[in-house]
Protein backbone atom coordinates (compact mmCIF):
# COMPACT_ATOMS: atom_id res chain seq x y z
CA UNK A 1 0.00 0.00 0.00
CA UNK A 2 1.56 3.51 -1.14
CA UNK A 3 2.39 5.46 2.25
CA UNK A 4 0.48 8.86 1.43
CA UNK A 5 1.54 10.57 4.17
CA UNK A 6 5.25 10.22 3.06
CA UNK A 7 6.06 13.46 0.77
CA UNK A 8 9.35 12.95 -1.20
CA UNK A 9 9.31 16.35 -2.41
CA UNK A 10 10.81 16.58 0.89
CA UNK A 11 13.32 15.09 0.37
CA UNK A 12 16.97 17.05 -0.01
CA UNK A 13 18.04 17.79 -3.56
CA UNK A 14 14.82 16.19 -5.37
CA UNK A 15 14.24 16.71 -8.38
CA UNK A 16 17.10 19.23 -8.69
CA UNK A 17 19.11 17.58 -11.25
CA UNK A 18 16.67 16.63 -13.57
CA UNK A 19 17.30 17.27 -17.07
CA UNK A 20 13.82 17.51 -19.03
CA UNK A 21 16.32 16.50 -22.41
CA UNK A 22 17.62 13.74 -20.86
CA UNK A 23 15.15 11.40 -22.91
CA UNK A 24 16.59 8.46 -24.51
CA UNK A 25 13.56 7.09 -25.94
CA UNK A 26 13.17 10.37 -27.83
CA UNK A 27 11.98 10.68 -31.14
CA UNK A 28 10.19 7.67 -30.70
CA UNK A 29 8.17 8.89 -27.76
CA UNK A 30 6.38 12.06 -26.63
CA UNK A 31 7.04 12.21 -23.09
CA UNK A 32 3.65 13.79 -21.59
CA UNK A 33 4.63 12.42 -17.85
CA UNK A 34 1.20 10.21 -18.18
CA UNK A 35 3.28 6.95 -17.14
CA UNK A 36 3.24 7.99 -13.82
CA UNK A 37 -1.07 7.85 -13.75
CA UNK A 38 -0.56 4.27 -14.42
CA UNK A 39 -3.73 2.89 -15.92
CA UNK A 40 -5.90 5.44 -15.05
CA UNK A 41 -6.81 6.37 -18.00
CA UNK A 42 -10.05 6.20 -20.49
CA UNK A 43 -10.66 3.03 -22.51
CA UNK A 44 -12.61 1.80 -24.95
CA UNK A 45 -15.95 -0.53 -24.50
CA UNK A 46 -14.65 -4.41 -23.69
CA UNK A 47 -15.30 -6.35 -25.95
CA UNK A 48 -17.73 -9.44 -24.80
CA UNK A 49 -15.55 -12.19 -23.58
CA UNK A 50 -18.09 -15.07 -24.87
CA UNK A 51 -14.85 -17.47 -25.74
CA UNK A 52 -12.11 -18.63 -23.56
CA UNK A 53 -8.91 -16.28 -23.73
CA UNK A 54 -5.80 -17.16 -21.75
CA UNK A 55 -4.57 -14.18 -19.91
CA UNK A 56 -0.86 -13.22 -18.89
CA UNK A 57 -0.92 -13.41 -15.32
CA UNK A 58 1.09 -9.83 -15.53
CA UNK A 59 -2.03 -8.21 -16.92
CA UNK A 60 -5.18 -9.88 -15.21
CA UNK A 61 -8.00 -7.65 -16.48
CA UNK A 62 -8.60 -8.40 -20.24
CA UNK A 63 -7.63 -5.69 -22.44
CA UNK A 64 -10.55 -4.02 -24.22
CA UNK A 65 -10.25 -5.51 -27.86
CA UNK A 66 -8.37 -9.18 -28.15
CA UNK A 67 -8.20 -11.43 -31.16
CA UNK A 68 -11.03 -14.79 -31.49
CA UNK A 69 -9.27 -16.54 -33.74
CA UNK A 70 -8.67 -20.49 -32.32
CA UNK A 71 -9.18 -21.13 -28.47
CA UNK A 72 -7.79 -23.58 -26.84
CA UNK A 73 -8.98 -27.32 -27.06
CA UNK A 74 -7.47 -30.72 -26.55
CA UNK A 75 -4.58 -31.66 -25.21
CA UNK A 76 -2.75 -28.81 -26.08
CA UNK A 77 -5.26 -26.12 -24.95
CA UNK A 78 -4.47 -28.23 -20.99
CA UNK A 79 -0.85 -27.50 -22.02
CA UNK A 80 -1.82 -23.85 -22.46
CA UNK A 81 -3.78 -23.13 -19.85
CA UNK A 82 -1.01 -24.70 -17.50
CA UNK A 83 1.28 -22.20 -19.20
CA UNK A 84 -0.38 -19.72 -18.64
CA UNK A 85 -0.64 -20.30 -14.60
CA UNK A 86 3.08 -18.89 -14.94
CA UNK A 87 4.27 -15.49 -15.62
CA UNK A 88 6.15 -14.30 -18.59
CA UNK A 89 9.36 -14.46 -17.28
CA UNK A 90 9.42 -18.18 -16.53
CA UNK A 91 10.51 -21.04 -18.77
CA UNK A 92 7.53 -23.13 -17.14
CA UNK A 93 5.55 -20.58 -19.66
CA UNK A 94 7.15 -20.49 -23.01
CA UNK A 95 8.43 -23.93 -22.92
CA UNK A 96 4.96 -25.61 -22.49
CA UNK A 97 3.25 -23.32 -25.54
CA UNK A 98 6.27 -24.73 -27.83
CA UNK A 99 5.08 -28.10 -26.91
CA UNK A 100 1.52 -27.45 -27.21
CA UNK A 101 2.34 -25.91 -30.60
CA UNK A 102 3.76 -29.00 -31.55
CA UNK A 103 0.91 -31.17 -30.45
CA UNK A 104 -1.25 -28.89 -31.83
CA UNK A 105 -0.02 -29.63 -35.07
CA UNK A 106 -0.85 -33.55 -34.47
CA UNK A 107 -4.20 -32.65 -33.17
CA UNK A 108 -4.31 -30.78 -36.37
CA UNK A 109 -3.69 -33.66 -38.68
CA UNK A 110 -5.77 -35.89 -36.36
CA UNK A 111 -8.93 -33.60 -36.88
CA UNK A 112 -8.40 -33.43 -40.79
CA UNK A 113 -8.77 -37.42 -41.06
CA UNK A 114 -11.55 -36.84 -38.85
CA UNK A 115 -13.15 -34.68 -40.81
CA UNK A 116 -12.28 -37.30 -44.17
CA UNK A 117 -9.84 -34.78 -45.26
CA UNK A 118 -6.19 -36.38 -46.28
CA UNK A 119 -3.77 -32.82 -45.83
CA UNK A 120 -1.99 -33.04 -48.91
CA UNK A 121 1.49 -32.41 -47.21
CA UNK A 122 3.87 -31.87 -50.33
CA UNK A 123 1.63 -28.82 -51.45
CA UNK A 124 1.23 -27.62 -47.90
CA UNK A 125 5.25 -27.57 -47.72
CA UNK A 126 5.25 -25.75 -51.03
CA UNK A 127 7.39 -28.51 -52.50
CA UNK A 128 6.12 -27.76 -55.67
CA UNK A 129 8.12 -24.19 -56.04
CA UNK A 130 11.06 -25.77 -54.37
CA UNK A 131 11.28 -28.53 -57.13
CA UNK A 132 10.80 -25.58 -60.31
CA UNK A 133 13.91 -23.74 -58.59
CA UNK A 134 15.94 -26.11 -56.95
CA UNK A 135 15.43 -29.90 -58.44
CA UNK A 136 19.07 -30.70 -57.30
CA UNK A 137 18.50 -29.94 -54.02
CA UNK A 138 14.74 -31.38 -53.74
CA UNK A 139 15.94 -34.65 -55.36
CA UNK A 140 18.34 -35.34 -52.89
CA UNK A 141 16.25 -34.47 -49.70
CA UNK A 142 13.48 -36.94 -51.12
CA UNK A 143 16.80 -39.41 -51.69
CA UNK A 144 18.03 -38.71 -48.47
CA UNK A 145 14.18 -39.21 -47.05
CA UNK A 146 13.67 -42.56 -49.35
CA UNK A 147 17.24 -44.60 -47.78
CA UNK A 148 16.46 -43.61 -44.01
CA UNK A 149 12.97 -44.57 -44.85
CA UNK A 150 14.04 -47.78 -46.79
CA UNK A 151 16.83 -48.32 -43.85
CA UNK A 152 14.05 -48.22 -41.20
CA UNK A 153 11.54 -50.37 -42.81
CA UNK A 154 14.13 -53.25 -44.07
CA UNK A 155 15.53 -52.82 -39.88
CA UNK A 156 12.22 -53.57 -38.48
CA UNK A 157 11.39 -55.98 -40.91
CA UNK A 158 14.61 -57.97 -39.77
CA UNK A 159 13.53 -57.43 -36.07
CA UNK A 160 10.30 -58.69 -36.17
CA UNK A 161 11.59 -61.77 -37.70
CA UNK A 162 14.36 -62.32 -35.07
CA UNK A 163 11.69 -62.25 -32.47
CA UNK A 164 9.53 -64.39 -34.74
CA UNK A 165 12.62 -67.32 -34.96
CA UNK A 166 12.94 -66.92 -30.72
CA UNK A 167 9.35 -67.38 -30.29
CA UNK A 168 9.97 -70.70 -32.00
CA UNK A 169 13.00 -71.75 -29.94
CA UNK B 1 -14.10 -16.73 -48.02
CA UNK B 2 -10.43 -17.82 -48.71
CA UNK B 3 -8.09 -17.33 -46.18
CA UNK B 4 -4.35 -18.93 -45.15
CA UNK B 5 -4.68 -21.39 -42.91
CA UNK B 6 -1.64 -22.58 -40.65
CA UNK B 7 -0.86 -26.24 -39.98
CA UNK B 8 2.31 -26.55 -38.34
CA UNK B 9 6.31 -25.38 -39.26
CA UNK B 10 6.33 -25.18 -42.66
CA UNK B 11 2.83 -26.65 -43.77
CA UNK B 12 0.42 -24.08 -44.50
CA UNK B 13 -3.19 -23.87 -47.12
CA UNK B 14 -6.30 -21.80 -48.34
CA UNK B 15 -9.34 -22.60 -47.05
CA UNK B 16 -12.46 -21.41 -46.74
CA UNK B 17 -13.37 -19.77 -43.56
CA UNK B 18 -16.38 -17.92 -42.06
CA UNK B 19 -16.70 -14.12 -42.81
CA UNK B 20 -15.10 -12.26 -40.11
CA UNK B 21 -17.58 -9.95 -37.89
CA UNK B 22 -18.24 -6.84 -35.77
CA UNK B 23 -16.87 -7.81 -32.46
CA UNK B 24 -16.35 -4.59 -30.94
CA UNK B 25 -18.12 -1.17 -31.62
CA UNK B 26 -14.66 0.35 -32.83
CA UNK B 27 -14.42 -2.42 -35.34
CA UNK B 28 -14.09 -2.15 -39.13
CA UNK B 29 -14.19 -5.55 -41.84
CA UNK B 30 -12.12 -4.97 -44.37
CA UNK B 31 -11.98 -6.42 -48.08
CA UNK B 32 -8.10 -6.84 -48.19
CA UNK B 33 -6.79 -6.18 -51.80
CA UNK B 34 -3.47 -7.13 -50.81
CA UNK B 35 -1.42 -8.74 -48.17
CA UNK B 36 2.72 -8.97 -47.98
CA UNK B 37 4.72 -11.82 -46.50
CA UNK B 38 6.93 -10.32 -43.66
CA UNK B 39 10.09 -11.93 -43.17
CA UNK B 40 8.99 -12.18 -39.18
CA UNK B 41 6.33 -14.01 -41.02
CA UNK B 42 8.78 -16.75 -41.41
CA UNK B 43 9.46 -17.37 -37.75
CA UNK B 44 6.02 -18.13 -36.83
CA UNK B 45 6.03 -20.41 -40.14
CA UNK B 46 8.98 -22.17 -39.59
CA UNK B 47 7.36 -22.53 -35.67
CA UNK B 48 9.87 -20.51 -33.49
CA UNK B 49 7.06 -18.12 -32.19
CA UNK B 50 5.52 -19.73 -28.79
CA UNK B 51 1.59 -19.98 -29.28
CA UNK B 52 1.04 -20.06 -32.30
CA UNK B 53 -2.08 -22.48 -32.78
CA UNK B 54 -3.06 -24.56 -35.73
CA UNK B 55 -5.41 -23.06 -37.90
CA UNK B 56 -4.27 -19.58 -37.60
CA UNK B 57 -4.36 -17.04 -40.37
CA UNK B 58 -1.51 -14.88 -40.63
CA UNK B 59 -0.55 -11.68 -42.05
CA UNK B 60 0.52 -8.05 -40.76
CA UNK B 61 0.85 -6.34 -43.91
CA UNK B 62 -2.40 -5.43 -45.62
CA UNK B 63 -4.10 -2.63 -47.59
CA UNK B 64 -8.00 -3.25 -48.25
CA UNK B 65 -11.30 -1.45 -48.74
CA UNK B 66 -13.91 -0.83 -46.14
CA UNK B 67 -16.75 -3.09 -46.17
CA UNK B 68 -18.57 -2.74 -42.72
CA UNK B 69 -17.46 -0.67 -39.68
CA UNK B 70 -19.09 -0.71 -36.34
CA UNK B 71 -21.00 1.73 -34.41
CA UNK B 72 -18.37 3.96 -32.31
CA UNK B 73 -16.27 4.35 -36.01
CA UNK B 74 -16.45 7.86 -37.14
CA UNK B 75 -13.02 8.73 -39.10
CA UNK B 76 -13.67 5.75 -41.64
CA UNK B 77 -16.54 5.14 -44.12
CA UNK B 78 -17.56 1.79 -46.26
CA UNK B 79 -15.78 2.22 -49.60
CA UNK B 80 -12.42 4.06 -48.01
CA UNK B 81 -9.35 2.47 -49.29
CA UNK B 82 -7.12 2.07 -46.22
CA UNK B 83 -3.26 0.87 -45.69
CA UNK B 84 -3.57 -0.86 -42.12
CA UNK B 85 -0.61 -0.56 -39.62
CA UNK B 86 0.90 -3.92 -38.40
CA UNK B 87 -0.19 -2.63 -34.84
CA UNK B 88 -2.97 -2.64 -32.99
CA UNK B 89 -3.49 0.10 -31.23
CA UNK B 90 -6.03 1.77 -28.81
CA UNK B 91 -4.85 5.49 -29.35
CA UNK B 92 -6.37 5.98 -25.43
CA UNK B 93 -3.31 4.21 -23.29
CA UNK B 94 -0.75 6.56 -22.36
CA UNK B 95 1.50 4.58 -24.43
CA UNK B 96 -0.46 4.91 -27.49
CA UNK B 97 -0.93 8.98 -26.08
CA UNK B 98 3.03 8.90 -26.44
CA UNK B 99 2.98 7.89 -29.96
CA UNK B 100 4.24 4.14 -28.74
CA UNK B 101 1.92 2.66 -31.17
CA UNK B 102 3.36 -0.52 -31.02
CA UNK B 103 3.43 -1.45 -27.47
CA UNK B 104 -0.65 -0.49 -26.81
CA UNK B 105 -2.05 -1.41 -23.20
CA UNK B 106 -5.27 -2.58 -24.39
CA UNK B 107 -4.70 -4.88 -27.02
CA UNK B 108 -2.94 -7.92 -26.28
CA UNK B 109 -4.47 -9.93 -22.99
CA UNK B 110 -2.10 -12.80 -23.86
CA UNK B 111 1.19 -11.03 -22.80
CA UNK B 112 2.74 -7.43 -21.70
CA UNK B 113 6.18 -8.23 -23.36
CA UNK B 114 4.31 -7.18 -26.45
CA UNK B 115 1.47 -5.08 -28.21
CA UNK B 116 -0.94 -6.26 -30.64
CA UNK B 117 -0.55 -7.29 -34.01
CA UNK B 118 -2.73 -8.59 -36.91
CA UNK B 119 -2.45 -12.39 -37.46
CA UNK B 120 1.19 -13.06 -35.18
CA UNK B 121 -0.04 -15.68 -33.28
CA UNK B 122 -1.50 -15.33 -29.45
CA UNK B 123 1.63 -14.40 -27.88
CA UNK B 124 0.46 -10.92 -29.99
CA UNK B 125 -3.21 -11.37 -29.24
CA UNK B 126 -4.78 -13.96 -31.38
CA UNK B 127 -6.14 -11.41 -33.91
CA UNK B 128 -6.58 -13.23 -37.47
CA UNK B 129 -4.35 -11.57 -39.81
CA UNK B 130 -4.56 -10.35 -43.45
CA UNK B 131 -3.48 -13.14 -45.44
CA UNK B 132 -7.34 -13.91 -46.37
CA UNK B 133 -10.18 -12.08 -49.03
CA UNK B 134 -11.47 -10.20 -45.22
CA UNK B 135 -10.05 -9.24 -41.70
CA UNK B 136 -11.35 -7.61 -38.64
CA UNK B 137 -9.52 -4.49 -37.63
CA UNK B 138 -10.00 -3.09 -34.09
CA UNK B 139 -9.59 0.19 -32.99
CA UNK B 140 -10.56 1.49 -36.72
CA UNK B 141 -10.67 5.17 -36.01
CA UNK B 142 -7.11 4.40 -34.60
CA UNK B 143 -4.72 2.48 -36.79
CA UNK B 144 -6.37 2.64 -40.94
CA UNK B 145 -5.46 5.29 -42.65
CA UNK B 146 -7.16 6.22 -45.63
CA UNK B 147 -4.80 5.49 -48.59
CA UNK B 148 -4.09 8.80 -50.35
CA UNK B 149 -5.60 8.91 -54.10
CA UNK B 150 -2.49 9.42 -56.13
CA UNK B 151 -0.42 6.52 -54.54
CA UNK B 152 0.63 3.11 -55.91
CA UNK B 153 -1.17 0.31 -53.92
CA UNK B 154 2.02 -1.81 -54.07
CA UNK B 155 3.43 1.97 -52.01
CA UNK B 156 0.65 1.86 -49.69
CA UNK B 157 1.00 -1.54 -48.66
CA UNK B 158 4.56 -1.44 -47.75
CA UNK B 159 3.63 1.44 -45.64
CA UNK B 160 2.16 -0.58 -43.45
CA UNK B 161 5.44 -1.95 -42.05
CA UNK B 162 8.51 -2.41 -43.89
CA UNK B 163 8.85 1.43 -44.79
CA UNK B 164 8.13 1.81 -41.01
CA UNK B 165 10.23 -0.36 -39.73
CA UNK B 166 13.08 0.52 -41.60
CA UNK B 167 12.80 3.93 -41.42
CA UNK B 168 12.59 3.68 -37.33
CA UNK B 169 15.48 1.19 -37.45
CA UNK B 170 17.57 3.83 -38.82
CA UNK B 171 16.08 6.70 -36.50
CA UNK B 172 17.08 4.91 -33.43
CA UNK B 173 20.77 4.63 -34.46
CA UNK B 174 20.55 8.50 -33.92
CA UNK B 175 22.64 9.10 -36.83
CA UNK B 176 24.64 11.97 -37.12
CA UNK B 177 25.87 13.42 -40.29
CA UNK B 178 29.01 11.61 -41.25
CA UNK B 179 28.46 8.80 -39.59
CA UNK B 180 29.34 5.21 -40.54
CA UNK B 181 26.50 3.13 -40.19
CA UNK B 182 25.99 -0.65 -40.64
CA UNK B 183 23.06 -2.53 -41.18
CA UNK B 184 23.20 -6.47 -40.23
CA UNK B 185 20.85 -8.08 -42.84
CA UNK B 186 19.35 -7.29 -46.55
CA UNK B 187 16.52 -8.83 -45.81
CA UNK B 188 13.62 -6.25 -47.19
CA UNK B 189 13.80 -4.51 -43.82
CA UNK B 190 17.57 -4.25 -44.07
CA UNK B 191 17.06 -3.10 -47.07
CA UNK B 192 14.94 -0.28 -46.42
CA UNK B 193 16.91 0.10 -43.20
CA UNK B 194 20.08 0.91 -45.31
CA UNK B 195 18.18 3.20 -47.83
CA UNK B 196 16.48 5.12 -44.56
CA UNK B 197 19.82 5.89 -43.21
CA UNK B 198 20.45 8.51 -46.20
CA UNK B 199 17.61 10.66 -44.71
CA UNK B 200 19.95 11.11 -41.18
CA UNK B 201 22.72 12.29 -43.19
CA UNK B 202 25.81 9.50 -42.87
CA UNK B 203 28.86 8.78 -45.05
CA UNK B 204 28.65 5.68 -44.96
CA UNK B 205 26.04 3.31 -44.95
CA UNK B 206 27.34 -1.37 -44.99
CA UNK B 207 24.89 -3.89 -45.08
CA UNK B 208 26.27 -7.32 -44.37
CA UNK B 209 24.60 -10.64 -45.07
CA UNK B 210 25.39 -13.88 -46.69
CA UNK B 211 22.96 -14.04 -49.50
CA UNK B 212 24.46 -12.81 -52.66
CA UNK B 213 21.61 -11.87 -54.56
CA UNK B 214 20.29 -10.01 -51.21
CA UNK B 215 23.63 -7.94 -51.28
CA UNK B 216 23.48 -6.89 -55.15
CA UNK B 217 19.92 -5.82 -54.75
CA UNK B 218 20.54 -3.85 -51.69
CA UNK B 219 23.78 -2.07 -53.17
CA UNK B 220 21.58 -1.18 -56.00
CA UNK B 221 18.51 0.11 -54.38
CA UNK B 222 20.08 1.68 -51.16
CA UNK B 223 23.09 2.82 -52.36
CA UNK B 224 25.21 1.21 -49.97
CA UNK B 225 28.32 -1.07 -49.33
CA UNK B 226 27.58 -4.68 -49.27
CA UNK B 227 29.64 -7.65 -48.37
CA UNK B 228 28.91 -11.10 -47.86
CA UNK B 229 30.31 -12.51 -44.28
CA UNK B 230 30.60 -15.79 -45.69
CA UNK B 231 33.63 -14.37 -47.43
CA UNK B 232 35.46 -12.85 -44.23
CA UNK B 233 36.98 -14.91 -42.01
CA UNK B 234 35.85 -12.57 -38.66
CA UNK B 235 32.83 -10.26 -39.50
CA UNK B 236 33.84 -8.19 -36.72
CA UNK B 237 37.12 -7.86 -37.45
CA UNK B 238 36.41 -6.66 -40.57
CA UNK B 239 34.19 -3.93 -39.76
CA UNK B 240 36.50 -2.83 -37.12
CA UNK B 241 39.71 -2.45 -40.08
CA UNK B 242 36.77 -0.73 -42.90
CA UNK B 243 36.27 1.86 -39.75
CA UNK B 244 39.72 2.89 -39.27
CA UNK B 245 39.83 0.36 -36.21
CA UNK B 246 37.60 2.70 -34.39
CA UNK B 247 34.05 0.55 -34.66
CA UNK B 248 30.97 1.68 -36.69
CA UNK B 249 28.99 4.86 -35.07
CA UNK B 250 25.93 2.89 -35.45
CA UNK B 251 25.17 -0.76 -35.57
CA UNK B 252 21.33 -2.14 -36.77
CA UNK B 253 20.39 -5.38 -36.06
CA UNK B 254 17.75 -6.10 -38.48
CA UNK B 255 18.07 -10.23 -38.36
CA UNK B 256 16.53 -11.21 -35.68
CA UNK B 257 16.20 -14.57 -34.35
CA UNK B 258 16.89 -16.41 -37.71
CA UNK B 259 20.84 -15.32 -37.75
CA UNK B 260 23.48 -17.60 -39.40
CA UNK B 261 26.89 -17.12 -38.85
CA UNK B 262 28.08 -18.70 -35.50
CA UNK B 263 27.84 -22.01 -34.83
CA UNK B 264 26.89 -22.23 -31.08
CA UNK B 265 24.62 -19.42 -31.49
CA UNK B 266 22.74 -21.52 -34.23
CA UNK B 267 22.86 -24.61 -32.38
CA UNK B 268 21.53 -23.64 -29.34
CA UNK B 269 18.71 -20.56 -30.24
CA UNK B 270 17.28 -22.49 -33.94
CA UNK B 271 18.30 -26.36 -33.63
CA UNK B 272 18.14 -26.78 -29.78
CA UNK B 273 15.62 -23.45 -28.62
CA UNK B 274 17.41 -23.39 -25.77
CA UNK B 275 17.29 -19.65 -26.58
CA UNK B 276 15.27 -17.24 -28.24
CA UNK B 277 16.50 -18.09 -31.66
CA UNK B 278 20.03 -16.90 -32.65
CA UNK B 279 21.61 -13.57 -31.28
CA UNK B 280 24.08 -13.68 -33.77
CA UNK B 281 23.59 -10.40 -35.20
CA UNK B 282 23.27 -8.56 -32.25
CA UNK B 283 26.33 -10.35 -31.31
CA UNK B 284 27.95 -8.54 -34.29
CA UNK B 285 26.37 -5.94 -34.00
CA UNK B 286 27.23 -5.10 -29.84
CA UNK B 287 30.77 -6.19 -30.88
CA UNK B 288 31.20 -4.20 -34.40
CA UNK B 289 29.97 -0.36 -32.86
CA UNK B 290 32.09 2.05 -30.86
CA UNK B 291 32.57 2.56 -27.87
CA UNK B 292 29.50 4.94 -26.66
CA UNK B 293 27.91 4.26 -29.59
CA UNK B 294 24.74 3.42 -30.44
CA UNK B 295 22.74 -0.53 -31.50
CA UNK B 296 19.20 -0.07 -32.86
CA UNK B 297 17.47 -3.27 -32.84
CA UNK B 298 14.30 -4.07 -35.30
CA UNK B 299 15.18 -7.93 -35.88
CA UNK B 300 12.28 -9.73 -34.23
CA UNK B 301 13.50 -12.20 -31.36
CA UNK B 302 11.00 -14.61 -28.92
CA UNK B 303 10.01 -13.74 -25.60
CA UNK B 304 12.33 -15.46 -23.16
CA UNK B 305 16.06 -14.38 -23.38
CA UNK B 306 18.88 -14.44 -25.61
CA UNK B 307 22.89 -14.83 -25.28
CA UNK B 308 24.34 -11.57 -26.07
CA UNK B 309 27.44 -10.12 -24.86
CA UNK B 310 25.62 -7.65 -22.35
CA UNK B 311 29.59 -6.97 -20.16
CA UNK B 312 30.20 -5.54 -23.46
CA UNK B 313 27.36 -3.10 -23.46
CA UNK B 314 28.05 -1.74 -20.30
CA UNK B 315 32.29 -1.63 -20.47
CA UNK B 316 31.96 -0.13 -23.70
CA UNK B 317 28.82 2.02 -22.97
CA UNK B 318 26.44 1.66 -25.74
CA UNK B 319 23.06 2.48 -26.26
CA UNK B 320 20.63 -0.35 -27.00
CA UNK B 321 17.24 1.30 -28.86
CA UNK B 322 14.58 -1.06 -30.05
CA UNK B 323 10.68 -1.03 -30.76
CA UNK B 324 8.65 -2.18 -32.32
CA UNK B 325 8.04 0.38 -35.10
CA UNK B 326 5.03 2.78 -34.37
CA UNK B 327 3.63 2.94 -38.15
CA UNK B 328 0.90 5.52 -36.96
CA UNK B 329 3.71 8.22 -35.61
CA UNK B 330 5.49 7.57 -39.09
CA UNK B 331 3.14 7.62 -41.81
CA UNK B 332 2.62 11.32 -42.40
CA UNK B 333 6.43 11.56 -42.76
CA UNK B 334 6.52 8.69 -45.08
CA UNK B 335 3.76 9.26 -46.94
CA UNK B 336 5.43 12.38 -47.85
CA UNK B 337 8.73 10.61 -48.65
CA UNK B 338 6.91 7.87 -51.09
CA UNK B 339 4.51 11.13 -52.48
CA UNK B 340 7.76 13.31 -53.14
CA UNK B 341 9.36 10.26 -55.06
CA UNK B 342 12.20 10.45 -52.40
CA UNK B 343 11.51 6.50 -51.30
CA UNK B 344 10.29 3.75 -54.00
CA UNK B 345 8.94 1.33 -51.53
CA UNK B 346 7.29 -0.94 -54.64
CA UNK B 347 11.19 -1.13 -55.57
CA UNK B 348 11.70 -4.37 -52.98
CA UNK B 349 8.65 -6.26 -54.31
CA UNK B 350 9.66 -8.77 -57.01
CA UNK B 351 7.04 -11.31 -56.59
CA UNK B 352 3.16 -11.32 -56.65
CA UNK B 353 0.83 -14.44 -56.30
CA UNK B 354 -2.48 -15.04 -55.71
CA UNK B 355 -3.69 -15.82 -52.21
CA UNK B 356 -4.77 -19.38 -53.37
CA UNK B 357 -1.16 -19.98 -54.05
CA UNK B 358 0.15 -18.92 -50.39
CA UNK B 359 1.93 -22.21 -49.51
CA UNK B 360 4.38 -21.66 -52.43
CA UNK B 361 4.67 -18.00 -51.81
CA UNK B 362 5.95 -18.98 -48.46
CA UNK B 363 8.47 -21.65 -49.57
CA UNK B 364 9.69 -19.62 -52.47
CA UNK B 365 10.15 -16.70 -49.42
CA UNK B 366 11.43 -18.98 -47.03
CA UNK B 367 13.97 -20.85 -49.20
CA UNK B 368 14.98 -17.64 -50.95
CA UNK B 369 14.03 -19.18 -54.51
CA UNK B 370 13.87 -17.20 -57.70
CA UNK B 371 15.82 -14.18 -56.25
CA UNK B 372 12.90 -13.28 -53.49
CA UNK B 373 13.36 -10.19 -51.92
CA UNK B 374 9.35 -9.15 -51.47
CA UNK B 375 6.16 -11.42 -52.29
CA UNK B 376 2.95 -9.55 -52.03
CA UNK B 377 -0.81 -12.02 -52.20
CA UNK B 378 -3.40 -10.78 -53.88
CA UNK B 379 -6.73 -12.49 -53.41
CA UNK B 380 -9.20 -12.82 -56.29
CA UNK B 381 -11.79 -10.50 -54.29
CA UNK B 382 -9.29 -7.38 -54.39
CA UNK B 383 -11.38 -5.43 -57.10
Amino acid sequence: MKDTKFNYKNIPGWGMDADPENEPTYPMKTWTGDDHNRINYERADQQPIDLEILLSTERPAPTRVFGNTVPPSGLSGVIRRYAFSHSEDRYRHWIPLILADRINMVEGVVKDISEGYLPNIAAERGWRVEWKYKPKKMALKVGIVAVAGLYLFLKLKSTKKKRWYHQLI
Amino acid sequence: MLAMNYRGPYRIRTEQRPMPEILHPEDAIIRVTRSCICGSDLHLYHGMVPDTRVGSTFGHEFTGIVEEVGPLVQKLKVGDQVLVPFNVACGRCNFCKQGLYGNCHESNPMATAVGGIFGYSHTAGGYAGGQAEYVRVPYADVGPTVIPADMDPDDAVLLTDVVPTGYQAAEMGGIKQGDTVVIFGAGPIGIMAARCAWFFGPSRVIIIDHIDYRLEFAKNYAHCEAYNFKDMEDPVVFLKKTTDWYGADVCIDCVGCEAEGNTLQTFSGRIMLMQSGAGTALQWAINSVKKGGIVSIVGVYGPPFNLIPIGNVVNKGITIRANQASVKRLLPKLIDHVQSGRLNPKGLITHRVPLEEVADAYRLFSSKLDNCIKTVLIPSTKS
